[in-house]
């Protein structure tokens, strides 16, 4: 059962994204999303691609900005103008890993330089001999060895660039890692590898993840809670396995039947559910976020809630 | 499958290349019987030969490589020996066709998609400008693209990915094929929009009766599609047979390696399965069998020779010791076990 006493780490309220400066190319990309990260937990964000699930990444760390709402960390407001001191701050305690271990990291530079390049932007060592140490401790710590420090990127393997683009998000000793599709572009056997690397990692150093992805079963593995999102607004909230054997949404559902299933018997009979986002009357009935049960959110006007209650009812 | 006639036959294909003054051998006598009407998927690591392998049978390898041995034998002819670009016209889309990777890359930006399938029309189909462009508004319909009129004078970047893939699908089936191959049509795209694409897929193959080849690395689009698999590791085809056969009973250790990695395997809090070391370094010579190194369970000949194909059933084969007679007995890994359990089938089954 959920503890309600746990701390929470990042609270998103009411947040709202948009791009397009003009008033007539304005498009909400993330649009009134609600949820909250307890510490030590990893939460995961699933969606389909342009569903929104990266930018709201983006606007946690402050890559986007953010158009209305709140991100609270610590308690603190981060988004918006903030001082210069929390802004280091929280550039210190929430990084980022991104998708493609091909493209983000530089080629011109030295793996020394890449890990150690959020440290020089803080300089939060304090002098060379510690950020030495900090470096080859975060290589250490995903696996990699110190000698490689004077390579080049091209030099390594993809799983081995993911292990780098973790290192050098390591270093900065963050409490919270927003990983955006980290095993996305890797191969099936090293997708493990990287899976376990992150969840041993969160063992021993109290990490907080931010998962996004849109591969189910291996978001059913490595999350503890789940938020499904489709254009721009979180449909449905839960803990991961609540939610893949409850799934109330008529998008979540869909969603959960396309998961491939390795079982050619069970995979050639599947139903695929097709969703239709035309099966919302919305028009005289507004929807609502609501916690449907202790835990677990969906968005859905009245009707649609009493409908959802009916087959919770049902389950139980 | 076994009744039906053979289209494409393969026999002990060795491809090189030579990059930076070295020779690589990228498949390694790998063979395969291929039959009409079948769907077959090749499933491996990346940089396991699978892509290399069917990027043959089109001519289509890079200029440091070439077919050093062997043959590919389609309507009589051997693939193999052709040389000249003018060879592999007659075979490149009529014959067989490919539909590639990443569509956000495969079209030209620069032209609209009517355009772009029209030229495999007019080229194949040798048809006139209306009447090609009544065939390109059927084969768009087809692939289940809305209003193909309008669509048809549209560029690229107004398609979505799903979109796009189904333009690149459309492109290769506009040539008529008799294969089509299909390397990693999913991989870059969503759950959902995969599951509509592959429906796609298995509804072209019945109403153009073609053959497909899938390449993938993901074991539930495999589920999904596949009459065979062929299972490649390092250049070679380890294990080949009808999908339940290799899903239910594989006889290969690197299957099973590939096998235990699935997710849904994982349970949470513990590691999920992972195969040891690398894939080997295709510039030396291999001994033996070339999963050895990662195999905890090799037995000593694997280092020493190579395993030949051993019959499990009239359909499905393996290369690996396990299967000789001589061999001690070894119960494959645990999580091969609890996939068993999960596929409601029993341990002797």
């Amino acid at each position: 059962m959920p503890d309600n006493k746990r701390e929470i780490l990042l609270e998103v309220k009411n947040l709202r994204v948009e791009f397009g400066k003009a008033k007539k190319n304005r498009f909400a990309a993330v649009d009134n999303v609600n949820f909250h990260i307890y510490k030590g937990e990893t939460f995961g964000l699933v969606g389909e691609s342009g569903s929104g699930k990266t930018t709201i990444g983006r606007a946690i760390i402050r890559l986007n900005e953010t158009t209305a709402g709140e991100v609270i960390f610590h308690g603190k407001r981060i988004n918006g103008d903030i001082d210069k001191e929390l802004d280091k701050e929280v550039t210190r305690k929430i990084q980022m890993i991104f998708q493609d271990p091909m493209a983000s990291l530089n080629e011109r530079a030295k793996v020394d330089y890449i890990v150690s390049e959020g440290l020089y932007n803080i300089k939060n060592y304090k002098n060379e001999e510690e950020r030495k140490e900090k470096v080859e401790k975060a290589l250490m710590d995903v696996g990699l060895l110190p000698e490689f420090l004077s390579r080049f990127p091209h030099e390594f393997s993809g799983g081995q660039r993911q292990r780098i683009g973790i290192a050098r998000t390591l270093v900065m000793e963050p409490e919270l890692i927003i990983a955006d599709e980290p095993i996305s572009a890797l191969d099936v056997s090293i997708r493990a590898q990287v899976l376990n690397l992150l969840s041993e990692l969160q063992k021993i150093k109290g990490l907080t993840y931010l998962f996004i992805a849109h591969d189910l079963s291996v978001v059913r593995f490595i999350t503890d809670r789940l938020a499904v999102i489709h254009k721009g607004k979180i449909l449905e909230l839960a803990e991961t396995e609540k939610l893949f054997k409850n799934p109330l949404h008529p998008y979540t559902r869909s969603l959960l039947s396309a998961i491939p299933l390795p079982d050619p018997r069970r995979e050639k009979e599947k139903v695929l559910e097709i969703y239709d986002p035309n099966c919302h009357d919305y028009s005289s009935n507004l929807p609502k976020w609501v916690e449907i049960e202790p835990e677990h959110f969906v968005l859905g006007n009245e009707k649609e809630l009493e409908g959802y209650k009916k087959i919770l009812k049902e389950w139980i | 499958m076994t009744d039906s006639k053979i289209i494409l036959s393969v026999k002990d294909l060795v491809v090189k290349f030579r990059l930076r003054g070295r020779v690589l051998t990228a498949i390694r006598e790998a063979s395969l019987d291929l039959y009409e009407g079948e769907s077959l998927a090749i499933v491996g690591e990346s940089g396991s030969g699978k892509s290399v392998f069917t990027k043959t049978f089109m001519g289509l390898l890079d200029g440091n490589g070439w077919v050093d041995f062997g043959e590919i034998l389609y309507g009589g002819e051997n693939l193999a020996k052709y040389k000249t670009e003018d060879d592999w016209i007659k075979i490149r889309g009529k014959n067989i066709a490919m539909v590639f990777q990443d569509p956000m890359t495969s079209l030209n930006p620069l032209k609209t998609i009517g355009k772009q399938v029209q030229e495999t029309v007019e080229l194949h189909q040798c048809l006139k400008k209306e009447e090609a462009k009544k065939a390109v508004i059927e084969i768009l319909n087809d692939v289940g693209i809305p209003e193909p009129e309008r669509r048809y004078n549209q560029y690229p970047h107004e398609f979505s990915g799903g979109m796009r893939q189904r333009v690149v699908i459309a492109i290769a089936v506009a040539c008529k094929p008799k294969i089509l191959i299909c390397d990693e049509p999913t991989t870059a795209l969503d759950v959902t929009i995969q599951a509509q694409i592959l429906g796609l897929l298995k509804r072209l193959k019945k109403k153009y009766k073609l053959t497909t080849i899938y390449i993938t690395h993901d074991l539930g689009v495999v589920a999904n599609v596949a009459d065979r698999i062929a299972v490649m590791y390092a250049g070679d085809i380890v294990e080949i047979g009808n999908c339940e056969e290799v899903f239910y009973n594989a006889q290969h250790p690197y299957t099973w390696a590939l096998l235990s990695s699935l997710p849904q395997l994982g349970v949470k809090g513990k590691p999920l399965h992972s195969i040891k070391g690398t894939p080997p370094n295709l510039f030396h010579k291999i001994k033996g069998d070339a999963f050895a190194p990662r195999n905890p369970r090799a037995l000593k000949i694997d280092f020493v020779e190579k395993p030949p194909y051993f019959t499990v059933s009239p359909t499905h084969k393996a290369k690996t010791w396990l299967l000789d007679p001589r061999a001690p007995k070894v119960e494959p890994p645990e999580s091969i076990e609890i996939l068993r359990k999960q596929w409601g089938l029993s341990k002797d089954a």
